[in-house]
């Protein structure tokens, strides 16, 4: 297991290093910032000047290798925009979009596999026959437009949900969070039900493309024959068996669920890393989108490592470090 | 019947060998209603959007055409001309049904034409990952794994905002964040093909490499690859009209229905709800289609669901 662990802390890290690179070179290719952050009327030596200032009269390799430097001392570079580290900018940002990503994965799980399950047993009947199409419908609909009618109906017809904004948060173990006051939760609501829709659709998928196949296994069969109530059937035999894929699955998508919050923050103005992500596009603020792209990186390789062990200890059959022969 | 058929002369039976499977796969893909209104639908669209030039009340893009004095009328209003605007008009007083049929055009191509490259690249890249190994599958495999572990939208965001806003652009970054999809599949399923019988068969009779890999490997990778083609259709016009939307996807000449969507959403909060719903419905309709059809494909074409 610790060798394992090593291991993949090594390719992690190897990860890490290839993506710092790609990501610094695509985000170098982007315009160039100083037209944007100096007044227009500025002559040539003032430019130079500016240039100077923020390193980017170097040559790429020479930045990159500056800013390897600083990174592994922790320090990412300053905004161009904000002029405080991005690190810093970013690790301000994080909570509010990490919030809405968790809200909205456990809306997904707490619907998704109780309809999957339905859907499973009974793929024939009306509501099996419902809940696909529901799922095809959640599958089908695109994120950021699900946003607009949820902001369409709740906010401009009935004026129930504020549009946009994170609301009153309070802070729980120093980190700010909006989900413990009324008004946090009036504007957590909607970003978090629209994140969830995308996830749902595919917990409902899934679970349901797993009881089928299950369902149809000998020890279900065994099961059944030997007269076990269904409800232990499903909950033990068959729930055990499809939570291997799905446990895997929620946890990739966490990630992924983290990065389309970018698009449903910049719908509600969700004051997360997503926006800011899109603004520093916007404004050619390079240290910011480097070190969004990097803090991201870091998080899925943490996610993937986790769902690692989990998925380990969740199915005997799959030993981490035993595919490793002895030395 | 079939028995009669397989017994016919040389020439009709062959006629029903190459046919049979054919009939077997539509009259299974017609069990589901749900699948078969899916593919009316898809249809019917891809011929509004290839007719858009003709069928459109105007073209959306003639500024000698638009008034603006006609703009942000709801739907049904009538124009100063006379004309009805069914779905309402935009900021600049175009006729939002002829902008939704004309952006359907563009997002349509830009997600067939991708798919389409994506399938070409991934099938190649693929193939050879199977059939030759090595360092050489383990490179290819790799760099899917990695791409892989990140978002799509993810990796588009950031090629885009390198690359810029143009048709082109989108479609490579399209192309970028989807051949790994097909690559991963036509390799699983070129590896099993490859240790069956009638590929030893076919080796035996001594038949080019060539011929083994495209006329006999590759036809039975297939069936896998057109349900991931499929989605990937339905993802593709997805992420370019979030990407759109979100203002790094096609330039504000060349419309598709995601940048018709944000162009509306500035008018969403005063109430102005059709500049941006209807080409949203219109998006929704062309997406579910397709899921719709896929998702009757993957149930067909999938063996283990076979008892």
């Amino acid at each position: 297991m610790a060798a394992y662990a090593l291991r993949r802390l090594g390719q992690s890290l190897l990860v890490l290093a290839l993506m710092s690179f790609l990501v610094f070179v695509g985000v170098y290719a982007i315009g160039n910032p100083i037209e944007l952050l100096v007044n227009p009327e500025a002559d040539d030596a003032e430019r130079a000047r500016a240039a100077q200032a923020l390193g980017l009269d170097k040559p790429l390799l020479v930045q990159y290798g500056v800013f390897l430097l600083h990174a592994a001392k922790g320090d990412l570079g300053r905004s161009f925009v904000y002029n405080i580290p991005a690190i810093q900018l970013i690790l301000q940002r994080l909570p509010a979009t990490l919030e809405l990503a968790l809200t909205a994965t456990v809306i997904a799980i707490l619907i998704g596999i109780p309809l999957g399950l339905v859907a499973g047993l009974k793929p024939d009947s009306w509501i099996g026959r419902s809940i696909m199409a529901g799922s095809i419908v959640g599958f089908s609909l695109p994120t950021f437009w699900v946003g607009l009618v949820l902001i369409m109906v709740f906010s401009v017809q009935l004026g129930w949900l504020p549009p946009n904004g994170r609301g009153a948060t309070v802070s729980l173990l120093g980190v700010p969070v909006s989900f413990l006051t009324l008004d946090g939760l009036r504007h957590l609501a909607m970003p978090a039900l629209n994140l969830a829709l995308l996830k749902l659709s595919l917990l409902i998928r899934l679970t349901r493309a797993g009881t089928r196949e299950t369902v149809l296994q000998d020890y279900v069969k065994f099961a059944r024959a030997k007269g076990l109530p269904m409800r232990r059937v499903v909950g033990v035999h068959v729930l055990k068996n499809i939570m291997i894929p799905i446990v895997t699955v929620i946890g990739l998508e966490l990630g992924s669920v983290i990065a389309f919050a970018i698009v449903t923050e910049s719908i509600f103005a969700w004051p997360g890393t997503g926006k800011l992500l899109i603004d520093s596009i916007n404004q050619l603020d390079r240290p910011v989108i480097v070190a969004y792209l990097l803090v991201i990186v870091a998080i899925f390789i943490v996610i993937n490592f986790v769902v690692d062990v989990l998925y380990s200890l969740l199915d005997p059959r799959v030993r981490i470090g035993s595919a490793a022969p002895a030395h | 019947m079939r028995i009669a058929a397989d017994r016919a002369p040389l020439e009709d039976g062959r006629a029903v060998r190459a046919e049979s499977p054919w009939r077997r796969f539509a009259a299974e893909f017609a069990q589901s209603r749900l699948a078969l209104l899916g593919l009316a639908l898809l249809v019917l669209l891809a011929a509004v959007a290839i007719a858009a030039p003709w069928i459109a009340p105007q073209n959306p893009y003639d500024l000698a055409q638009l008034d603006v004095l006609d703009s942000r009328l709801p739907p049904g209003s009538e124009s100063l001309a006379g004309k009805t605007y069914w779905l309402g008009t935009d900021d600049q007083g175009r006729d939002m049904l002829s902008a939704i049929l004309f952006g359907l055009r563009i997002s349509l191509t830009v997600g067939v034409a991708s798919t389409v490259a994506a399938l070409a690249l991934g099938l190649a890249l693929g193939l050879a990952a199977a059939y030759f190994g090595g360092w050489l599958d383990a490179a290819i495999m790799r760099i899917a794994d990695i791409q892989l572990s990140f978002p799509a939208i993810l990796i588009a965001l950031i090629l885009l905002a390198a690359l810029g806003q143009g048709v082109g652009k989108i479609i490579v970054a399209l192309v970028t964040v989807q051949w790994a999809y097909y690559a991963r599949t036509v390799r699983s399923a070129a590896l099993v093909e490859r240790q069956k019988e009638y590929v030893e068969a076919a080796k035996v009779l001594a038949l080019p490499e060539a011929r083994i890999v495209f006329r006999h490997i590759l036809p039975n990778c297939l069936p896998p690859l057109i349900v991931v083609a499929t989605v990937q259709v339905a993802h593709a016009i997805s992420l370019e009209a979030t990407l759109s939307f979100l203002g790094l996807g096609l330039p504000i000449t060349e419309p598709s229905l995601g940048l018709l969507i944000a162009n509306g959403f500035q008018y969403l909060l005063s109430g102005k709800y059709w500049i941006s719903f209807y080409p949203g419905i219109a998006l929704l309709v062309t997406i579910m289609a397709i899921n719709l059809v896929a998702d009757q494909l993957r149930d067909v074409l999938n063996p283990r669901l076979k008892r």
